[in-house]
């Protein structure tokens, strides 16, 4: 699904991404791990196309496209959502609005029909169960006065709304605390299938008991120095960042 | 021709035909032709070059036209909107073509002034022509207008509109048009004023209403500026709010060619309390400026004041506005607001707060913000497929939205999100 070679990144002439080399295929959960300022974030928001980051070396094919000559919001409609770290909040825009015109700009690129206010009501109402969210709070201008918690299972909403292919959850546990923790990863869970996939940033272990991945990258100094299976979040929990750091140095 | 044999030419055409029966009129004339027409060094004007625009808009050698024809309803009328109605033309209203309530009493301010002692006594009281060229010219030129006084207790159910139609079809065109409203105690009412130009010679238009709210009374008031760029158009409204009165004022200007709004709120009672919203989305070569006065003369009032604009292409913005809180006016609760988003690298916004505070126990606050559109938010949506035009499109309705809400009558509010939505293609 995402072939992602030798991708190099930098922002305001400050490199960030050294080489990264990632493989995920449809139905994978891939984590990628890494203490504060290794890149984790810079390639999610490079994947998801936002326009400070300048790709300076490297390619991404995503289902046989080149993704990165794609617009942020083709990408979207190509179906890659990235779940914000700090979602944005826009006064005078509704949750409600703001996704009935996503979902059929959406579904106008697919090719389905656009969806009416009665059936994009059941769709909504089928969605908000899923991450436990009240209808008041989409009637909302979007994130404005929401708390971190309703912020990010709005994300997740937004995800469930959007059924993308492959999603990126940036940092999605920061901020929650753990019944917060819960309703989010059991709603990503939800979204699970063999079609799609997911990537998870995260500095801490603690998600990944949640949403269990098949496999964890580290990343350090923008480049993945060791991959593995779900076991390499528990070491990294045990033995903390500076063991990866150490051996990176001695190697 | 030397700059100020223009500036002389212009004022002898400005007050061409003007009979100066009275002591007021003589006295403004007087303050007109002293004060002359203000220049880039006057500091009310220092951003709104309206001299040169009336040296370019106007011929010098020509007359202005009286007279016209009215046009098609449907080119002027607020479609959808269950109203009363004045209206005017080249300055001249039409009682035959207005359609007032029967409650109130109305006629064209040419009779009223002329038959009723508490008009004439009233006429220049509250709106101060002392200081400023294009009210003194108001004063001193007017030909016509509306006066109206809503009756104690009366409450309207619909709102009067006044249509200011010019037809400048045959030559240039000069309104200089006066209004007297006089809010009863514990009275109810709305009045729009709308303006609509056809032809492309220019028109040259001042209107000047001083409109008083007795004790209780309530008024929404609404501008709706949305014409031709032939247009030029000076426009002053002073309120004066008595105790418990409570005032709604939209100044909304969507289209014309230069325009000067001064809107001025006198709260001169207690527990007044008096709302200011302005909506600018100003385009191609416009400049507008808008111009407001706070003044709390008594204690205990409460003011707050919202102007949001969006401009683009080479559209020029300025809004200036002035808080004062007089020595007498403790517990005064003033705010004002003024939020600007620039589309273009040649439009540009001069805004400017200015508030004095005489009183010690008072709550007043102003902010001033000016930027582009803000583009986490623009990429936050299109990170959800929405196409980058119709993220604009959201992002700049929602801001315009904020305004557009505060309109409370429903046939109105309809109308204006119309026009806002065409001009901010709008098609979510």
């Amino acid at each position: 699904m995402l072939a992602i070679k030798n991708l190099s990144a930098q922002v305001n002439g400050k490199q960030i991404l050294n080489g990264i080399n990632l493989e995920v295929k449809a139905g994978e959960v891939h984590a990628i791990m890494g203490p504060n300022g290794s890149g984790k974030s810079t390639l999610a928001s490079v994947l998801a196309g936002r326009e400070e980051f300048e790709v300076t070396d490297g390619t991404v094919e995503y289902l046989g496209k080149n993704l990165l000559e794609l617009e942020p919001d083709e990408r979207a409609r190509e179906g890659i959502f990235l779940a914000f770290q700090y979602p944005v909040e826009i006064p005078g825009v509704s949750t409600i609005n703001f996704m009935k015109t996503a979902v059929n700009q959406v579904r106008e690129h697919r090719g389905l029909e656009t969806l009416d206010a009665v059936s994009f009501l059941g769709l909504m109402k089928e969605k908000m169960k899923l991450v436990e969210i009240d209808q008041s709070l989409l009637n909302r201008s979007l994130n404005e006065g929401f708390s971190g918690g309703e912020k990010k299972r709005n994300e997740i909403f937004q995800m469930a709304m959007l059924e993308p292919k492959l999603a990126i959850l940036d940092e999605t546990d920061s901020g929650l605390d753990i019944d917060a923790l819960k309703i989010v990863a059991n709603g990503v869970n939800k979204l699970r299938s063999k079609n799609n996939a997911i990537i998870v940033v995260t500095h801490y272990q603690r998600l990944l008991n949640y949403i269990v991945p098949d496999f964890v990258h580290v990343l350090y100094k923008g480049k993945i120095v060791k991959s593995g299976g779900k076991e390499l979040a528990l070491e990294l929990e045990a033995k903390g960042y500076d063991w990866i750091k150490s051996e990176v140095e001695v190697a | 021709m030397t700059n100020a044999s223009v500036h002389s030419e212009l004022l002898d055409l400005l007050t061409e035909a003007v009979l100066v029966q009275n002591e007021l009129r003589t006295e403004a004339m007087q303050v007109f032709r002293k004060l002359g027409l203000p220049g880039n060094k006057n500091e009310e004007y220092k951003h709104t070059p309206i001299t040169r625009a009336l040296e370019k808009g106007l011929q010098l050698r020509a007359s202005f036209v009286t007279g016209g024809a009215l046009p098609n309803e449907d080119q002027w009328k607020i479609s959808g909107l269950n109203a009363y109605h004045a209206v005017l033309l080249n300055g001249s209203l039409l009682p035959e073509k207005s359609f007032l309530p029967s409650q109130v009493t109305a006629m064209p301010m040419s009779k009223a002034s002329a038959n009723l002692q508490h008009v004439k006594d009233n006429m220049g009281t509250y709106a101060d022509f002392r200081n400023d060229a294009f009210a003194a010219w108001n004063t001193a030129a007017w030909s016509d207008g509306v006066y109206l006084e809503i009756p104690e207790a009366v409450k309207l159910d619909k709102p009067i509109v006044i249509y200011y139609l010019h037809d400048s079809q045959a030559g240039q065109v000069k309104s200089v048009t006066r209004n007297l409203v006089i809010s009863g105690r514990n009275s109810e009412a709305a009045i729009i004023e709308k303006w609509c130009t056809t032809g492309s010679n220019t028109v040259i238009s001042n209107t000047l209403s001083e409109i008083v709210l007795h004790e209780s009374a309530r008024l929404n008031h609404v501008v709706l500026q949305s014409d031709t760029d032939a247009h030029i158009q000076y426009l002053f409204n002073q309120f004066w709010q008595h105790s418990g009165s409570f005032l709604n004022s939209h100044v909304i200007t969507l289209d014309g060619g230069f325009i000067r709004n001064n809107t001025r709120v006198a709260l001169d009672g207690e527990n007044c309390e008096s709302h200011l919203y302005g909506l600018y989305l100003l385009h191609k070569n416009i400049i507008a400026d808008n111009h407001t006065v706070v003044d709390h003369r008594k204690p205990n009032s409460y003011s707050n004041e919202l102007y949001k604009g969006i401009l683009e292409d080479q559209a020029k913005g300025v809004f200036n506005g002035k808080i004062f809180v007089r020595p007498d006016a403790q517990k005064t609760n003033a705010f004002q607001s003024n939020r600007n988003i620039l589309l273009s690298d040649k439009a540009t916004i001069n805004t400017k707060p200015q508030l004095e505070i005489w009183a010690d126990d008072v709550k007043c606050s102003h902010g001033c913000t000016t930027g582009q559109l803000d583009e986490e938010a623009l990429f936050y949506l299109r990170s959800r497929g929405i196409n980058k035009d119709t993220a604009r499109a959201m992002m700049l309705y929602a801001f315009a939205s904020e305004l557009l809400d505060t309109v409370n009558d429903a046939e109105l509010k309809n109308y204006l999100d119309a026009l806002v939505s065409e001009r901010l293609h709008k098609n979510f």
